[in-house]
């Protein structure tokens, strides 16, 4: 009887591996489905499948065409794209310049649209031809086209959206290489190849299921045992397990975010604790901060030590600006200077997840040599994303997933008055360089902009203390080929097959 | 009886609104705030902000949303998901089937193991078996459930492969591969709810069989087995049936670790996941959903004590 | 005639006071005379915790991350080349204090308010039965986060939060014996003779309770200590770096299988405490129920 069970069981097993079905384990379970409500990184995976965008990014972090072909830059205030023939939405409605105009339009208009702020540069939309959009702009914007590569630039099926309205979330219809089938909330998402696709020559799946399993070991224990394909965000830890197995391919990509601890210097009640006092103090305390000791201790030495905001792949990325070594001597020279004798009392919110606790208790035991009392105070994320944004915290050590464009890592952060410019920085100079730098056009010219922003915002100002870009660890199966990483992390289906 | 039966039902109401007034204020004592965490990442917009707050009604006085979704709810709409925008009754008629098939079969191996394990115990007190019996039961209730829940992953899906290593598949969709999906979770839940229960027995067994009319019984020359199980063990669940009423709907609203380590989409993880989010409307329906588990399974002990011991009906 | 209330079956037979008796019959118990060992050991290593430890707890090691056991490091050092041993000697304070104290409160709050319902019946009872089960549906996630906000991060906030959420669990089962002791002749005598209610619950009842709550005692602290980690990652209970065994078995999740000595220790720590106390629980009961001396 329970040998027979057994059997049944193998049989299973065996019998679902067959067809060309993708089964990709997930780190969270996303928010709505919808490109201008949703939010969530992870949300942005699954829309690889549902929703194609008017561009792309490659692992260059250039710009390429999807759904445009093409684009020109009329003046710098007037952008024409050209649009693909012959794309349908899932629905079998045309995608056409009207779609283009009516998405973008939603994006900016609906309640609540996060998008709103991303294309908020958008002057004017109009259609030239059935396949040509003219975007006029009120500034030169050098980030713009960036956006047309994420969730703004994602087009959906104006027939869907009117019929749905604000629940479109939960049926999208898009114009991607799958369509969607169903959602159960916390268990898993599946889409299905849409015949009708642009590219489909591309796509070897038949059917791709999401499966949010929030656990690492769970997650490797799924790869493990050919429960999925796929695992996206593994942790370092799990990575030499992986290389173990014979059966799993590790592949590490460079993330385009990045760690580190915002400093509060003047919101709220915690914003005139002992840093905010003085930049001197700031550089002792980055000063006594060992990153590479960090990354070897927590992070098995995959994730790479920085600076600035911008990861190495990206191309603005400001050269000369290594981190600085550990100098508890120069950094307790720095504290004699700026006059503070006797140990020094820092609090610092951690997010309740195990890794970054850990890098908590690692700065605070590095810190303390140098004179710094650091009290760790471990947070869920609702009550520190609070905090943070009522000046109830010191530091905060946290993160940000990025974005392609340089601006959008920097500017909304560092910018007197940015919407996520926690430690209410604020320094007229870095203001000029920022607003220079979004409308520059000339690349060389804008990363002379970017090197002389962290110049003065980061060495001299040391307004927050960036540490290090992740590695996005993607595990699959060997079965599966095809895969091409690209910094995002976002795993694009074109091109990916079964063996 | 009846009319006992009715004054329970009635009371359910107020206790509900109680709860709901309850549940409203320790959300506003909970920190944090709905349209930031909604908006993470992209919280740069204040204007969104607001429009958000505008649209989930945050920015009205809070006596006038709790009548607001007091209304709703007394009409059957409990509203919808702030993050996901699924309607909450449909996310609660999803999840609870599946909780309650983890429940129930974690109960089942946790009443199978803990209570005979319990009256052998009492019956061979201070013999090896009690002793093994009672370190197995403590370490059930020590161990924690991360540890036993992803060794078993490790031994039973990567070593040997027998079983999928998480997810969920219900039981009509395909009822061997559905209970190969809630197992392993059964088990490790059942394991800790056994050693309760076993301990639990063991005692009120080890005071039954000290009472006079056991020992009279036994003087009289009735048979052991008779003894234990007739007189002895129907005066001893009383405090088996409290615990066992209480730990079942420990496990029906939620066994979070367990779910969240298997991925078993059930409501533990829909209230956790709610409650990070402040996902309001979500957590309001499930507490909701749960105090009604809760009601009625102290109705079930009630009538249970009353199975037990005819002589508890005049209280 | 089914029993005799129990002070008069002992009376006869008591020649030295019932303390000393009670005294006599749980040292005789040999399993619960080496639980309370145990138990004393643990406490004097809290107490004790820095002539024991043989390393600064918090003290971290980049050099010597995750080592495992060996004559320098006894139980093998953490992910931050920690002392593991320290650790578990120092996290004794706060997961006995977390375990011990928070359930010792949950009964001082549950039991008589359970007796209270379960022998005045009618509306005293309604109302107290469905606050119990109200409070058993509040999760407790809602109540740690809230109170984290409210009271600040240490590690008593901690304790008043698990015992506040441990306490329903005390007041049903109080509640449940009060019932049935009520339902007994000896009780239902007691009454007719014009005992107050008061007195029917601490002389007539609560004796006869004592076992079970003894046991959910017992079994309560394990819960409480492994809620304790749970609550110090919220932001409540025992703050980084300061260990605690729960805390301990947290971070070691991620190591289970690269370093299984992070879980392994504080584990055994854990179903060591707990065994003792029900080893003592077991013992205590005994000595408490004269009736078990004619076994």
């Amino acid at each position: 009887m329970i040998r027979a069970f057994w059997l049944i069981l193998a049989l299973l097993a065996a019998g679902s591996a067959s067809a060309q079905n993708l089964r990709i384990g997930l780190r969270e379970d996303p928010d709505i489905l919808d490109p201008t409500l949703s939010r969530t990184y992870v949300g942005r995976i699954v829309y690889m499948s549902l929703c194609d965008k008017l561009f792309d990014i490659n692992e260059r972090l250039e710009v390429v065409p999807q759904l445009a072909t093409g684009f020109t830059w009329e003046d710098p205030r007037t952008l024409r794209i050209a649009l693909r023939e012959g794309v349908t939405f899932h629905d079998g409605e045309r995608m056409d310049a009207a779609a283009v105009v009516y998405s973008l339009n939603r994006h900016m208009t609906m309640q609540g649209s996060f998008r709103r702020s991303e294309i908020s540069e958008i002057d004017a939309l109009e259609i030239v031809d059935p396949l040509t959009v003219r975007i006029r702009l009120k500034n030169p914007s050098a980030a713009f086209m960036s956006q047309l590569t994420d969730r703004a630039g994602m087009i959906v099926s104006p027939r869907a959206a009117e019929a749905l309205g604000r629940n479109f979330g939960t049926r999208p219809v898009c114009a991607g290489p799958f369509r969607f089938v169903e959602r159960v909330a916390q268990e898993r998402i599946v889409v299905e190849r849409f015949e009708q696709y642009w590219d489909r020559a591309n796509i070897h799946f038949q059917r791709v299921t999401y499966l949010p399993i929030p656990d690492n070991n769970v997650r490797l224990a799924n790869l493990q045992s050919n429960a999925i394909e796929f695992g996206e965000r593994m942790e370092p830890d799990d990575v030499r397990t992986a290389q173990r197995s014979r059966n799993l391919r590790v592949v590490p990509v460079e993330e385009i975010g990045y760690q580190g601890i915002t400093i509060n210097l003047g919101r709220g009640p915690g914003g005139s604790n002992g840093l905010a006092r003085d930049a001197r103090i700031r550089r002792a305390f980055e000063l006594s901060i060992d990153r590479t000791a960090i990354n070897q201790v927590v992070y098995e030495g995959m994730y790479t030590p920085t600076r600035q905001p911008l990861p190495p792949a990206n191309p603005f990325h400001a050269r000369d600006f290594a981190p600085p070594g550990r100098d508890i001597a120069a950094a307790r020279a720095l504290l004699r200077e700026a006059g503070v004798t006797g140990p020094l009392t820092v609090e610092m919110i951690v997010p309740n997840n195990p890794d970054l606790r850990q890098v908590g208790e690692v700065i605070q035991a590095m810190v303390r040599e140098a004179g710094f009392e650091l009290r760790l105070r471990a947070m869920e994320y609702a009550s520190a994303l609070q905090a943070a944004s009522r000046g109830e915290y010191e530091t905060f050590l946290t993160g940000w997933s990025g974005r392609t464009d340089p601006d959008g890592n920097m500017y909304t952060f560092m910018r007197t008055g940015g919407g996520q410019n926690d430690g209410d920085y604020s320094n007229p100079a870095v203001d000029r360089l920022l607003d220079a730098a979004r409308t520059e056009m000339d690349v060389e010219r804008r990363i002379a902009l970017y090197a002389d922003i962290m110049r003065i915002a980061v060495a001299e100002d040391a307004s927050r203390v960036y540490l290090w870009h992740r590695k996005n660890i993607m595990i699959h199966s060997t079965r599966l080929t095809g895969y091409s990483p690209v910094p995002d992390g976002l795993v694009r289906l074109q091109g990916m097959r079964l063996r | 009886m009846l009319r006992w039966l009715a004054r329970r039902f009635a009371q359910i109401i107020p206790t509900l609104i109680v709860l709901s007034v309850l549940i409203f204020g320790l959300q506003q004592l909970m920190p944090g705030d709905p349209a930031l965490i909604l908006a993470g990442e992209e919280r740069g917009d204040p204007m969104v902000l607001a429009q958000i707050r505008a649209e989930l009604r945050l920015d009205r006085p809070l006596p006038e949303q709790y009548l607001n979704w007091i209304g709703n709810v007394l009409v059957g709409d409990f509203g919808f998901s702030w993050r996901i925008r699924e309607p909450v009754a449909k996310l609660i008629l999803q999840k609870l089937p599946v909780t309650f098939q983890l429940a129930s079969m974690a109960f089942i191996i946790a009443v199978l193991i803990g209570v005979p394990a319990g009256i052998l115990s009492a019956t061979r007190r201070d013999t090896p078996t009690d002793w093994i019996a009672n370190g197995i039961a403590l370490f059930g209730i020590s161990m924690p459930n991360f540890w036993l829940g992803i060794m078993m992953i490790l031994l039973f899906s990567v070593e040997l492969g027998w079983l999928p290593p998480s997810g969920y598949v219900s039981l009509t969709e395909d009822f061997w591969e559905s209970i190969a999906t809630t197992i392993m979770p059964a088990f490790v839940l059942g394991t800790g709810v056994a050693g309760v229960l076993m301990r639990h027995t063991r005692a009120a067994m080890l005071g039954a069989l000290a009472q006079d009319y056991v020992r009279t019984a036994r003087a009289k020359g009735v048979a052991e087995r008779v003894v234990v199980w007739k007189h002895a063990l129907r005066n001893a669940l009383i405090p088996v049936v409290t615990l066992g009423t209480i730990e079942f709907g420990r496990l029906l609203a939620g066994a979070v670790l367990t779910e969240q380590i298997f991925t078993i989409p059930g409501f533990g993880k829909l209230i956790v996941d709610a409650v990070f989010n402040r996902d309001y409307p979500v957590v309001q329906g499930v507490v909701l959903a749960t105090a009604l588990i809760f009601v009625a399974l102290s109705l079930v002990a009630d009538l249970l004590y009353m199975a037990v011991n005819p002589r508890m009906r005049q209280a | 005639m089914n029993a005799l209330p129990p002070e008069r079956i002992a009376a006869p037979a008591a020649r030295q006071s019932p303390a000393r008796l009670a005294l006599r019959r749980f040292l005789r118990h040999r399993l619960a005379v080496a639980g309370l060992i145990v138990v004393v050991l643990f406490v004097l290593g809290a107490a004790l915790a820095p002539l024991i430890a043989t390393a600064d707890p918090n003290a971290t090691s980049w050099s010597a991350i995750r080592r495992a056991p060996s004559a320098t490091y006894f139980f093998g050092t953490d992910e931050n080349g920690r002392d593991v041993f320290s650790r578990v000697i120092w996290g004794a304070r706060a997961s006995l204090a977390a375990g011990f104290l928070s359930v010792a409160v949950a009964l001082f709050i549950g039991v008589p308010i359970g007796l209270l319902a379960g022998l005045a019946g009618g509306w005293v009872d309604a109302l107290i039965s469905r606050i119990a089960d109200a409070m058993l549906s509040v999760p407790f996630l809602i109540l740690a986060i809230a109170l984290a906000a409210f009271l600040g991060p240490a590690l008593e906030n901690a304790m008043i939060a698990i015992a506040i959420s441990a306490s329903p669990v005390f007041v049903r089962l109080a509640r449940g014996m009060a019932l049935e002791a009520k339902a007994t002749d000896w009780v239902e005598a007691a009454r007719a003779l014009g005992n107050p209610p008061w007195r029917l619950g601490l002389v007539h009842v609560l004796p006869n309770i004592i076992p079970p709550l003894l046991v959910q005692a017992t079994l309560s602290i394990a819960e409480a200590i492994i809620a304790e980690a749970s609550l110090s990652f919220l932001g409540l209970g025992q703050q980084p770096p300061a260990p605690s065994w729960g805390s301990m078995l947290n971070s070691a999740q991620r190591f289970l299988t690269q370093a299984p000595w992070l879980a392994i220790f504080p584990g055994l720590a854990i179903f060591l405490v707990v065994l003792a106390f029900n080893l003592v629980g077991d013992g205590l009961r005994d000595a408490l129920d004269p009736r078990s001396e004619k076994r």
